[in-house]
Order: structure tokens, then sequence, then C-alpha cells
């Protein structure tokens, strides 16, 4: 057996240069998220518990934390309604992508590319354009209004515009993208010969589906919703565009209290407030879904 | 569930005309065959020769253009593969990474709704007639390549198929694994009982574990039979050159001596028995394998059929056997494998050497066949 000599200080040294290095590479990117996330964070966090000091946007520092509470029984129809249409938006998403998503992967063959480029291709144009495109496909002289009339599914009086409806499929039709990418993604990692396998021993098309296909896709249905939730939860250019005073979410009343009344703290504990919920119903979620176990 | 043919249909697999064409290739043709209940029959051939079609088709993963394939009496040529009694261990296995190796097992047993009761004792049975029961809990990705065939074979035989089949089971394994899954595949088929269909471009690996060999080519099949009687009497140059290594030698056929045919090799007249030709005219190539020659320096003696005016032009000493390439007066240069089991000398690079062997260790084939077919 060779003797093994003891390392020298030099051969230590080189060993703590390495074991900087990581942290140089990850330099870039922490100084970043304390710049454009922790800061602002901790400003909202402050400004939050401040009271108007009775000037126009002036606040000073009173430590009030019941503005959490004032705050979230003012606007706590906005709040439900935020996350109902988000849950509903989610729903729609969720029920357009999958099949699509499972025919761009599975049966689109020289297609899939073109599909592909057409899923991503709304990203061209600005979430505002789109938002006020899909108003004008709901309008009065628009083809759905018109085909659901023909049909008796509304009465002539009925419009679909400014309207609980339209706020939802809006937030559906924004965030499709978002819902449809991850389940491509996670539909095309499944190996074609799993899936031989499972016929091989004696399942159908449909129980193939449901033993095979849906729990391996299940890391791109998780994605997709959270990615389609969070930011419609928080989404107040739909209900700006499409809705009613009553269709209202909570995204509008931050914008409101920031932007038009100019009571910060409000705004900046509402923001908390929401972040807190989603927070908490995501945890719980991908608890529920045992993405731990899937992917 | 309704009584289907996997639990019903038992007996031979019979192929007849099987034909499979992907717009003008004939990928297999014309393919007629039957493999007896209980036996282990490989499909043997290079990649592209219609072996995994054929695998496939049997399968029900892919649809013959044209011909039948049935088990004994039942016909399953247009039976969807869930409805067929055979079963497939995949080439990279293809166990499902979201079940545990204890649901992969039962996967099969599941979807024919037997109880969880059985569910369980079959799936210990199987687990353990691989040996692995220890490894029931874990999931697909935690278990090494030779774990994951095992479980790939496990998945597949428990169901108890009338047909096992196997698509390159060991590609993906390291060559001492692979050794060693072939003498247990072996073993677990005598066990059990099933008959096995392997699919492989790999003549070691059919030659050890199969009775019956059908050599493919071409989406034909070349040649039939036990690994003896394709390795000893090849039929054709392309079983002769794809399953081991043969010198072929052109000659013709100038007479015969009862059993015997005597064949002029350039000058040298050798004798073959009759039973090992399967030429048609007096033009034939005449094939013995490296092992079978004796090399011996010139003028010493040599017995049986002689080669003579060979000059050694390359050595290689492999341990077991060295190698010898000889440059016969023909131009031509033959392979000798000697056995380093005595004390001769060895032969030098250079030297002069007389080449024989026994009559029945040769094999004639017929002259139109391209000599060079199916070599490696």
């Amino acid at each position: 057996m060779a003797v093994i000599s003891r390392p020298s200080g030099k051969v230590f040294a080189l060993k703590d240069n390495k074991s900087l290095f990581p942290y140089l590479l990850l330099a870039p990117g922490l100084l970043w998220l304390f710049m454009f996330f922790i800061l602002p964070i901790a400003n909202l966090a402050q400004m939050s518990t401040k009271t108007n000091s009775g000037e126009t946007g002036q606040f000073e520092q009173t430590y009030r934390f019941a503005n959490f509470f004032d705050s979230f029984m003012d606007a706590s129809g906005q709040f439900a309604r935020s996350f109902l249409y988000a849950t509903l938006a989610t729903l729609i998403a969720l029920a357009i992508a999958y099949p699509l998503a499972y025919a761009i992967a599975f049966k689109s063959g020289k297609w899939k590319n073109v599909l592909l480029v057409l899923v991503i291709a709304p990203f061209f144009v600005s979430f505002l354009l789109r938002t006020i495109a899909w108003k004008q496909i709901l309008g009065e002289e628009g083809p759905v209004t018109a085909i659901l009339r023909t049909l008796h599914i509304i009465s002539p009086q009925t419009t679909l515009t400014s309207s609980a409806f339209a706020v939802v499929t809006g937030l559906a039709y924004n965030f499709l993208p978002f819902m449809t990418l991850p389940i491509y993604a996670s539909l095309e990692r499944i190996d074609p010969r799993t899936l031989e396998a499972s016929g091989d021993l004696y399942a159908n098309g449909f129980t193939t589906f449901r033993k095979v296909t849906l729990p391996l896709s299940m890391p791109g249905v998780v994605a997709g919703t959270l990615l389609t939730f969070i930011p419609a939860a928080g989404d107040y250019i739909n209900a700006n565009i499409l809705g009613n005073p009553n269709t209202k979410m909570l995204g509008n009343v931050i914008e409101a209290r920031f932007f038009k009344i100019v009571d910060y703290p409000t705004a900046a504990a509402l923001s908390f407030t929401l972040m807190a919920a989603i927070l908490i119903l995501v945890t719980f979620y991908i608890r529920k879904a045992g993405t731990e176990e899937l992917v | 569930m309704a009584v289907d043919a996997s639990t019903s249909a038992k007996g031979d697999l019979i192929l007849k005309n099987l034909t499979k064409t992907y717009g003008e290739f004939n990928a297999v043709d014309d393919l007629s065959l039957v493999i007896p209940k209980g036996s282990f029959f490989a499909l043997l051939g290079p990649s592209g020769c219609g072996k995994t079609t054929t695998l496939r088709m049997i399968a029900g993963l892919e649809e013959p253009t044209s011909g039948t394939i049935s088990v004994g009496t039942t016909d399953i040529t247009d039976m969807k593969p869930y409805k067929r009694p055979v079963n497939t261990v995949f080439q990279n296995y293809a166990l499902f990474p979201h079940l545990s190796i204890f649901e992969n097992i039962a996967f099969g047993l599941r979807r024919r709704g037997v109880s969880d009761a059985d569910v369980k004792a079959q799936v210990d049975k199987v687990l353990n007639l691989v040996e692995l029961p220890q490894l029931a809990e874990r999931k697909p990705n935690q278990l090494s390549g030779g774990q994951q065939q095992r479980i790939a074979v496990a998945r597949a035989i428990v169901n108890r198929p009338a047909l096992l089949l196997l698509d390159e089971p060991l590609g993906a394994l390291d060559l001492k694994l692979r050794r060693q899954m072939q003498i247990e595949l072996k073993w677990i088929q005598t066990e059990i009982g099933i008959t096995f269909v392997h699919v492989t471009h790999d003549q070691e690996e059919a030659m050890t574990m199969a009775d019956t060999i059908a050599v493919m080519n071409n989406g034909k099949i070349e040649q039939m039979g036990s690994p003896e009687d394709l390795y000893d009497s090849p039929r054709t140059s392309f079983v002769a050159n794809f399953l081991g290594q043969s010198n072929l030698i052109p000659g013709t056929i100038t007479g015969n001596d009862g059993d015997n045919l005597i064949i002029e090799l350039f000058g040298n007249k050798v004798s073959v028995p009759k039973k090992r030709s399967s030429a048609h005219g007096t033009s034939v190539l005449v094939g013995i394998r490296p092992e079978k020659f004796r090399v011996a320096a010139e003028g010493k003696g040599a017995t049986g059929n002689v080669l003579t005016g060979g000059v050694v032009s390359d050595v290689s000493y492999i341990g077991v056997s060295t190698q010898y390439q000889v440059e016969m007066p023909w131009g031509k240069e033959l392979i000798v494998f000697e056995q380093n089991d005595d004390d001769e000398d060895f032969l030098r690079k250079g030297e002069k050497v007389t080449l024989s062997w026994e009559p029945v260790f040769s094999f004639v084939l017929d002259g139109s066949e391209n000599a060079s077919s199916g070599s490696h």
C-alpha cells in the first residue's frame, strides 16, 4: 500500500480558491436579485405599515399593522373574485391546452414546429393589444356574439363584453401559452416505448392515457397551472379592459390605490396579502399534486 | 373483463407469408415460419434485416401488409396489442418511471382484473425468480441497468403469456453482464417453459441462448436451424460469414468417390462429404472455419485435405489461441486460429506453411454465392 503523503499548505490554499469560485459565478445574479427583488420588497414592507401624514403622497412610519386587516376587509370581495376568476381561467386554459399539447407532441408529425411557433406567436404582440383584440373578438360586431346569437345560446340583447365572462376568458386566452408549453414539454419527454409497453401489458388506449401518459405529464400540468394561476390572480388589465365595475379584481384595487388615490400603504399591504395568499395556496397545491414524487 | 386470447391461445407461433412494405421497400418479405411451443427461438441478423419489424408485427405494434400470424389455432393478425397472448421485453426496457418496481410488474395483472392478493403473490414470485425481491418499493431510475433488465423480464413473464418477445434485450448492458444475463435468461426460459422469441444482431448471444436460430437478411430467412447446424453446415455465404468467420475458397467439382465430392482448389484436390454441400452446379465455394485449419511449417506431416504454398503474412497472439493470416499462392489471405495447447514453435511472419484439415470439417456452397456477403 502506498503511503498517502500529507497535503501541503499550498494544496489547501488552492482548494479554498476553488470553493469561492461558485459564489463568484453567482454574484451577478445575486446582485440583480438584491437590487430588483429584495430592495423593492423591503421598501414595500416598510410602506405597508405607514400612515398618511395629511398631505398627499407624504407618509410616516407608524408601524400600523392594522393596515393589513383594514385593507383586506375593504377589498375582500375583489380578493375572492380574483381567486375565483384565476381558478376558472386556469381550468379553461388547462382544458384547451392539454389536448392541444397532446396533439402537438404525439399527432402533429412534420407540423410540430409550425404548431409550436403558432402557440408562441401571440407573444410577439403586446399583452395590452391582445386583450383589446379579445374585446373585438367578443364585441357586438365580432364573430362569437353573432354565432352564439344565431344558435340561440344567448339572447339578442345579451352582450359578451364588459362581463365576468369576458374577463375570465380573456385571462384564459392570455395565459394559454404558459399552460401549453410546460405540458407539451413533459409530454414530449415521455418515451413512446413506455406507451407501447402499456399496450403490450393489456391496457387499452384510454387506460394507457390514465395510467401512464397522464401521470407522466403531471409535472407539466402542475407547472402550467402555476404559471397561469399566479399571474392571473394578480392581473388587472383583463378586468380593466374586458370587465365592468362589478368584475374588479384585486389587481384593479391595488392599481387604483397606487396610481389614482396615491394611498401607498394600503396598496403595499394588499400586495403583501395577495403574495402570502398565493404562496400558501401554491404550497398546498404542490403538496397535493405530489410533484416531489413525480419529477 | 372479457375473456381474450391472452389467456386462451396456446400452441406454436405460426407466421404465414408475412410481408411488411414501407413504400417500395420490403422490410419483411413473404416470411413463413413455425416456432414450436416452449422453444427459445432467435431471429438473428444485421440491422435493417427486418427482424425487429417481424417482432413488432407479432407484438401488434406494426400492421403486416399481408400474411397472417397465429398462435396455435387462434389467428391474432388483426388483434389489438393489448388483447394478444404476447408480452414484450423492450429494448431499453421501457419501465414506467412513475411506478414502483412492484407496480411496474403488477401493471399487466391489474389491467386483467387480478385480485390484489393474487397480484401480490404473483409479483413476489417473479421477483424471487429474478432474485430481486428487495427492490419492490424502488423506482426504476434507482436501479442499475442489469436490474432494470431483469425487472423488464419479470414484468412480462408475470402475465404467463403464450409468447415472450425480447427485442435486443441485452443491447444496453456491458459485456460481462451480458454474458451473465444470457445464462440467466436461458435458465428462466427453461424454468417457466414459455416460448421465447429473441431478436438480436449478436451471433454469440443467439448461439448461447437459442435452441433454434433463424438468420435473417433483406427481409427473408437465409437459414434456420440449431446453432451447431448453422455453424457447421451453413448453406449460404451470408450465414457462413455472419455466424463466426469462414474462409471461402472458390473451386470446381471434378468428381466424387462415394460419399465425398472431389473438388479442385487452385490445383489442390480436396474432398468434402456430399451431405455438407448445398451446391447446384460444379462451380463451388469451399468453406473452412479458421479453427478447423491445422497449420504447419512446409514439409512437415499434413493429413486430410491439404493446401500448400502458403506464406504467413501476419501473426497475432491472443492468449487461448494464435491467429495467423496466411497468404496463398492465388493471392488471397486465409485466416487460421491455432489453439495454444502444445509446445510447438510459433510460426513467424514470412515462414512458408502448409494448411490442412479433416474433410468432415468443411462445407460447400454454390459458386454463385458472393463470398464476402455477411462479413463483419
